[in-house]
C-alpha cells in the first residue's frame, strides 16, 4: 500500500479539518473585535471556501481505489454522494447567517466542518470500526451543533433528546457490530459477507436487529424517529437544515453499504429476516409519517416528518434486491438533500422576518416576495412528487427499479403501493402550507421584505430541482455509470 | 406543428407571469392570443394528408436509462380533443374577461393548465402522459382556491387530493407494467402491443381505470365535481367540466382499456350478478347517469344542477368506453367533445352571465330578477344550451348520446333502459332549472327578503356573447354533420394501438 495514495485520498477531509482550525484561528485572531453578525459572516466565509476547496478535490479524484481491505475507498458513487454531503453543508454555511446564533461563531463552524469530515469518512469505509468511529464522529458533533443556542432552553432539550436517543443507538449499533464480529471473526463487509452466508446462528438476528436499529435511528425511520420533530423544531436553523440534508446521505448510503455488502449474502440464510425487517420499518415509516404530519402546525415539525415518511420510500432503495436499486436510492439521495435544504432555507427567510415558523407566517408569501414563494412551491411540490419536478422522478425512478429488480416480489410490490398510496396523502399538508403562500392574505401589518441575497441562492436551488425533473437523464447516467465503475 | 400548442401555451403563460404590475391589464389579450395561437397549432392537426390516423409528432430521447422517450404523436381521438381544448381555452378566456383581482396569475395558471391538457391528449410515452397527467392538478388547485367562490378553499382540496388519488393509483399500474413488460420502454404503441399475463390485467385494469375515472366523475367517486364546480371561478369550471373531465375518460380508453384489454374478459364466476369488470363499470356508469341526474333535480344551488348534471352526462362516456363495441366507443368520443362544448357554456351562462350579475345562484331568488326580461341573451343561450345537453336532435349531445345507447344496447340490455330513465330525469331538471331561473315571476307581494336584490345592470358583454355564440354554434354544427369529428374518430379507433382490443372481440 502506498501512503501517498492514502494522503491523497483523504485530501478532501483533511481540507475540511485543516479549515475547521482555521476557522477557529480567524476568529480568535482577526474578528474577536467586530459584532457577532459580522463574525458570523466572516467564519462562514472561511468555511464556505474549505467546502468549496473539499468538494473540488473530490471532484479531483478518479478511478476506484480500494486501500487497506476497505478501510478507505475511494470509487465514483462514493465520490458523487460525498458531494451530495458537502453541498448542503455549503447551502448550511450560507443559511447560518440567518440562524440568530448568539455567541462562539468560530466554534460554530468548526464543529460543523468536523461534522462534514466525519460524514465523508463515513461513506468511505467498508470497516466496521471505522463506520462506528466516524458515525460517532459525525454524532457528536451534531449533538453540540443541534444544542447550540444555549440561551434558548428548546434548543438544548433538543440537543439534549438528540443525544439521548443518539447515545442509546450507538450503543445497539456497537453491540450488533461485537455480535457480527463475535459471528465472523472479520470487521470488514466483505469477509462478513463470505462468513454469514453459511451461517445459521440464531445470534445473527439479534446482530441485525441492532445494527438495524442504531441505523434507524440516523435516518428517523419509525420507531425510532421520536426526537426528530423536536430536533429539528427547536435546533439552530442550519443545525437542523443540515442534519435534515448532509446527515441523512450518509447515514443512509452507509445503511445501503452495511446491508447490501454486509448481509446481502444471507437473504437466502434462515433466521435472517433483515428483509422483512427492513420492510417493517419502511412501511411504518412512510404511513406514520405522512400521517403526523397531516396535523402540524410548525413548519419545521411538518418536515420532520416529511422526513420520516422520506426514509420509508427510500429504503425500498435499500431493500430492491442486489445493488439494483441503488443508483435510484442515490438520486433519490441528492434530489432529497437539494430540496429539504431549500425548504429549511425558504423558512429561515421567513423565520427571520417573522419570528416564528408557524404556518400563518407564511400567509401572504407570494405577495411580498414572489421569487421566494415559487422557491417555496418548487421545494414543497418536489417533496410531495409532483411531476416535473426532481422529487416526482426521484420516486418513479426509485419505484420503477425497485419493481424492475424483482418483478413479481410482494414484498417490494406491496411496499410500493403503500408508497404511492401514503404519498396521495402527503400532498395535503404540503398544499397547506401553499396555501398560506399563495391564498391566503398577509396576516397582521406588513412585514420586513426579505433579503435579495440569499434568496438568489435558494432560486439557484429551485432551478436545479426543477431541471433535474425535467431533464433527469444527466444525472441519471452520472449515478449508473458511476455505480457501474463502483466496488459496491 | 400540432405539438405547438402545448408549446405556446406555456410560453404564454410564461409571459403572463414575468408581466410588470403596471402592464397587467395585458394579461387577458396575451391569455387569448396564446389560446388562439394554441387553437390555431390544434387545428393543424386536421390539415394533415391523413388527419384521423395516428402519426407521430415528435420524438427524442429523454431518459434513455429507463427507455422514456419525448414522444408525440396525434390520431383521430387525439384531434377531436385538442380542439375541444383549444375552443374551451378560448372561451373561458373570454368568459373571465371581468377578472381584474391578481389577473396575471389566473391567465398564467389556466393557460398552464390547458398546456398540460394538451400535452396529456397528445402524448404516447406513458411516463410523458403521466407528467402532464399530473401537471394538471396544481394548477387548478391555485385557480379555484384563489379565485373561487363558495367553499373555495374545501372545493380546491378536495379536487387535488381527489385527483392526486387516482393518479396514484394509476401509477402503480404503471410501474407494474413497464416492470412486467421487461422495464424497457414507456411507449404506448410498443406497450399496446406488449401480450401482458392475464391475471394481471385482472388487478392493473381496474386499479388504472377506476383511478382515471375518478377525474371523469365516476360514481361513487364523483363528488370533487359538484364542489369543485361549485367553487371554481367560471373561466376554471368550464375547463373542468370542458376539458379536464376528459383527461379522465381520455387515460381510461387510451391507458387502462388500451394497455389491459383482457382485465374486460368475464372472471367465469358471477358476484350478484356481475361476471365481468365489464358489468361493475357499466353498472357504475349508469348509477352515475341516474343518480346525477335525480340529485341535480332538487339542487337549489343553479351551479350544482350543472355540476350534476355533469356527473349524469360523463357517465355516458364511460358507459360507452366500456361497451366495447365501436359504435358504444367512437359515441363516447363524441360524447366527451359535445359535453365539453355544452357543460362548459352552461357553467359561463350560470357562473359569469347570471351569477356575475346577481351575485345570487339561488333559484328561488333568482325567480325575483326576472332575467328573461333582464338578461334576454343569456336567457336564450340558456335555453339553447339546455335543449342541447337534454338531447335535443340537431345539437351534439343527441347523437353522441344515441351513439353510447345503441352501442349499450348489446353489452347491457338491462343498464341501458335504466339509463334511458335517466335522458328523462335530464329533460326534467334541465326544465326546471331553466324555468326557475329565467321564467317565473315573483308573487306579488315581494316581502321575503331577497327579491329587492339589485341587479349590477351591465349588459352581457361583447366577450361573453362571442365565447357563448362560439360553443353554441360548434354544438350545433357537429349534431348537424357529426362525421367531420366521427371520420376522425373512427380512424383512431381503428389504428394498431387497439389490435389487442380487437382480437379480445371488439365489435
Amino acid at each position: 500500500m502506498n501512503y501517498l495514495d492514502f494522503f491523497a485520498t483523504l485530501l478532501p477531509e483533511t481540507t475540511l479539518v485543516l479549515t475547521a482550525l482555521a476557522v477557529l484561528l480567524v476568529d480568535a485572531a482577526g474578528l474577536r473585535e467586530l459584532k457577532t453578525a459580522h463574525r458570523i459572516l466572516g467564519a462562514s466565509l472561511v468555511s464556505l471556501l474549505g467546502c468549496a476547496l473539499s468538494v473540488a478535490f473530490v471532484c479531483m479524484g478518479h478511478g476506484s481505489s480500494y486501500l487497506l481491505d476497505g478501510i478507505l475507498i475511494n470509487d465514483p458513487l462514493t465520490r458523487l454522494i460525498k458531494v451530495a454531503i458537502l453541498i448542503p453543508g455549503m447551502f448550511t454555511c450560507l443559511l447560518t447567517p440567518g440562524s440568530r446564533l448568539r455567541a462562539h461563531p468560530g466554534e460554530y463552524f468548526c464543529i460543523l466542518l468536523l461534522a462534514m469530515t466525519g460524514l465523508l469518512l463515513l461513506v468511505s469505509s467498508e470497516n466496521l470500526l471505522v463506520i462506528f468511529l466516524s458515525l460517532e464522529l459525525a454524532s457528536m458533533c451534531l449533538y453540540i451543533l443541534a444544542a447550540f443556542n444555549t440561551t434558548d432552553a428548546r434548543s438544548i432539550e433538543a440537543g439534549l433528546k438528540y443525544f439521548l436517543f443518539g447515545g442509546i443507538s450507538a450503543a445497539f449499533t456497537l453491540f450488533g457490530f461485537s455480535l457480527i464480529y463475535g459471528l465472523t471473526g472479520s470487521i470488514d463487509l466483505r469477509p462478513i459477507a463470505g462468513a454469514l452466508g453459511q451461517s445459521t446462528d440464531p445470534l445473527l438476528m439479534v446482530a441485525v436487529v441492532m445494527v438495524i436499529a442504531g441505523f434507524g435511528f440516523k435516518i428517523a425511520a419509525v420507531p425510532f424517529h421520536l426526537w426528530a420533530p423536536d430536533v429539528y423544531e427547536a435546533a439552530p436553523l442550519s443545525s437542523a437544515a443540515f442534519i435534515a440534508s448532509g446527515s441523512k446521505v450518509a447515514s443512509f448510503y452507509v445503511l445501503a453499504r452495511v446491508v447490501i455488502t454486509g448481509l446481502g449474502g444471507t437473504t437466502g440464510v434462515p433466521g435472517s429476516q433483515w428483509m422483512t425487517l427492513l420492510a417493517i420499518l419502511a412501511g411504518s415509516s412512510m404511513v406514520l409519517g405522512n400521517l403526523a404530519a397531516l396535523t402540524q402546525t410548525s413548519v419545521r415539525r411538518l418536515l420532520a416528518f416529511s422526513a420520516v415518511a422520506n426514509a420509508g420510500y427510500m429504503l425500498i432503495g435499500v431493500l430492491a434486491p442486489g445493488s439494483g436499486g441503488l443508483p435510484a436510492l442515490a438520486y433519490y439521495l441528492i434530489l432529497y438533500s437539494i430540496t429539504a435544504i431549500g425548504a429549511f432555507g425558504v423558512v429561515a427567510l421567513v423565520e427571520a422576518r417573522a419570528g416564528h415558523d408557524r404556518l400563518d407566517a407564511f400567509s401572504g408569501l407570494c405577495r411580498n416576495s414572489p421569487v421566494t414563494a415559487f422557491c417555496l412551491m418548487v421545494f414543497l411540490l418536489s417533496l410531495a412528487g409532483i411531476p416535473p419536478l426532481g422529487g416526482f422522478f426521484a420516486k418513479f425512478y426509485l419505484f420503477a427499479a425497485a419493481l424492475r429488480a424483482s418483478p413479481g416480489d410482494p414484498l417490494i410490490l406491496s411496499l410500493v403501493v403503500l408508497a404511492i398510496a401514503s404519498s396521495a396523502v402527503s400532498l395535503y399538508y404540503y398544499l397547506r402550507v401553499l396555501k398560506e403562500v399563495y391564498v391566503r392574505p398577509v396576516a397582521g401589518a406588513e412585514p420586513a421584505p426579505i433579503p435579495d441575497l440569499p434568496v438568489i441562492g435558494l432560486f439557484i436551488l429551485a432551478i436545479a430541482v426543477i431541471l433535474l425533473g425535467s431533464f433527469p437523464q444527466w444525472l441519471v447516467h452520472a449515478v449508473e455509470s458511476a455505480q457501474a465503475a463502483s466496488s459496491f | 406543428m400540432a405539438a405547438w400548442s402545448i408549446y405556446i401555451s406555456f410560453i404564454g403563460a410564461g409571459l403572463i407571469a414575468m408581466l410588470p404590475r403596471n402592464r397587467a391589464h395585458l394579461a387577458p389579450w396575451l391569455a387569448l392570443l396564446s389560446a388562439f395561437a394554441g387553437f390555431a397549432f390544434a387545428l393543424t392537426g386536421a390539415f394533415d394528408p391523413n388527419p384521423g390516423s395516428f402519426h407521430i409528432l415528435a420524438r427524442h430521447s429523454w431518459i434513455d436509462a429507463m427507455g422514456a422517450t419525448y414522444l408525440l404523436g396525434i390520431d383521430g381521438i387525439s384531434l377531436t380533443l385538442i380542439l375541444l381544448t383549444g375552443l374551451a381555452a378560448i372561451c373561458g378566456i373570454l368568459f373571465s374577461w371581468n377578472i381584474r383581482e391578481r389577473a396575471p396569475e389566473f391567465f398564467a395558471l389556466y393557460l398552464a393548465l390547458i398546456g398540460s391538457v394538451y400535452g396529456v391528449f397528445l402524448s404516447f410515452d406513458l411516463l410523458l402522459f403521466f407528467v402532464f397527467y399530473e401537471l394538471a392538478i396544481v394548477p387548478k388547485y391555485f385557480l379555484i382556491a384563489i379565485y373561487g367562490s363558495t367553499r373555495r378553499e374545501y372545493g380546491a382540496m378536495k379536487l387535488a387530493l381527489y385527483s392526486f388519488v387516482g393518479s396514484a393509483m394509476v401509477l402503480v399500474g404503471l410501474l407494474a407494467a413497464y416492470a412486467i413488460s421487461g422495464g424497457e420502454t414507456f411507449d404506448l404503441v410498443k406497450l399496446a402491443q406488449h401480450p401482458f399475463p392475464r391475471e394481471f390485467q385482472m388487478w392493473a385494469f381496474p386499479l388504472v381505470f377506476t383511478g382515471f375515472a375518478i377525474l371523469a366523475g365516476l360514481w361513487p367517486f364523483h363528488t370533487w365535481a359538484p364542489t369543485g364546480h361549485v367553487a371554481a371561478p367560471t373561466g376554471a369550471s368550464m375547463l373542468l367540466a370542458g376539458v379536464i373531465m376528459k383527461l379522465g375518460a381520455y387515460g381510461c380508453l387510451r391507458v387502462a382499456i388500451t394497455l389491459f384489454p383482457r382485465g374486460l374478459e368475464p372472471w367465469g364466476f358471477s358476484v350478484i350478478g356481475f361476471g365481468s369488470w365489464q358489468d361493475v363499470f357499466g353498472f357504475l356508469a349508469v348509477t352515475g347517469i341516474v343518480s346525477g341526474a335525480m340529485v341535480a333535480l332538487v339542487q337549489r344551488d343553479f351551479k350544482f344542477v350543472i355540476g350534476y348534471s355533469s356527473v349524469s352526462h360523463m357517465g355516458f362516456v364511460l358507459l360507452g368506453l366500456v361497451t366495447l363495441s365501436t359504435i358504444g366507443m367512437r359515441g363516447a368520443i363524441l360524447q366527451m367533445f359535445s359535453h365539453g362544448v355544452i357543460a362548459g357554456l352552461l357553467f359561463g351562462v350560470v357562473g359569469r352571465m347570471v351569477y356575475d350579475r346577481t351575485h345570487t345562484r339561488d333559484l328561488d331568488l333568482l325567480s325575483g330578477f326576472r332575467l328573461n326580461q333582464a338578461l334576454p341573451f343569456a336567457c336564450a343561450i340558456f335555453c339553447l344550451a339546455g335543449f342541447a345537453s337534454m338531447g335535443m336532435p340537431g345539437f351534439s349531445g343527441f347523437v353522441a348520446e344515441l351513439q353510447v345507447l345503441s352501442g349499450a344496447w348489446h353489452s347491457f340490455p338491462l343498464l341501458t333502459l335504466v339509463s334511458g330513465v335517466g335522458i328523462v330525469i335530464g329533460v326534467a331538471y334541465t326544465l326546471r332549472a331553466m324555468q326557475k331561473a329565467f321564467f317565473t315571476t315573483p308573487p306579488p307581494t315581494p316581502v321575503t327578503q331577497g327579491t329587492h336584490h339589485e341587479m349590477d345592470g351591465a349588459p352581457i358583454t361583447l366577450p361573453e356573447k362571442i365565447g357563448a355564440v362560439i360553443l353554441i354554434t360548434t354544438s350545433l354544427v357537429v349534431g348537424l354533420y357529426p362525421g367531420i369529428l366521427l371520420r376522425w374518430i373512427d380512424e383512431g379507433l381503428a389504428s394498431p394501438l387497439f389490435d389487442l382490443l380487437r382480437q379480445g372481440g371488439l365489435s
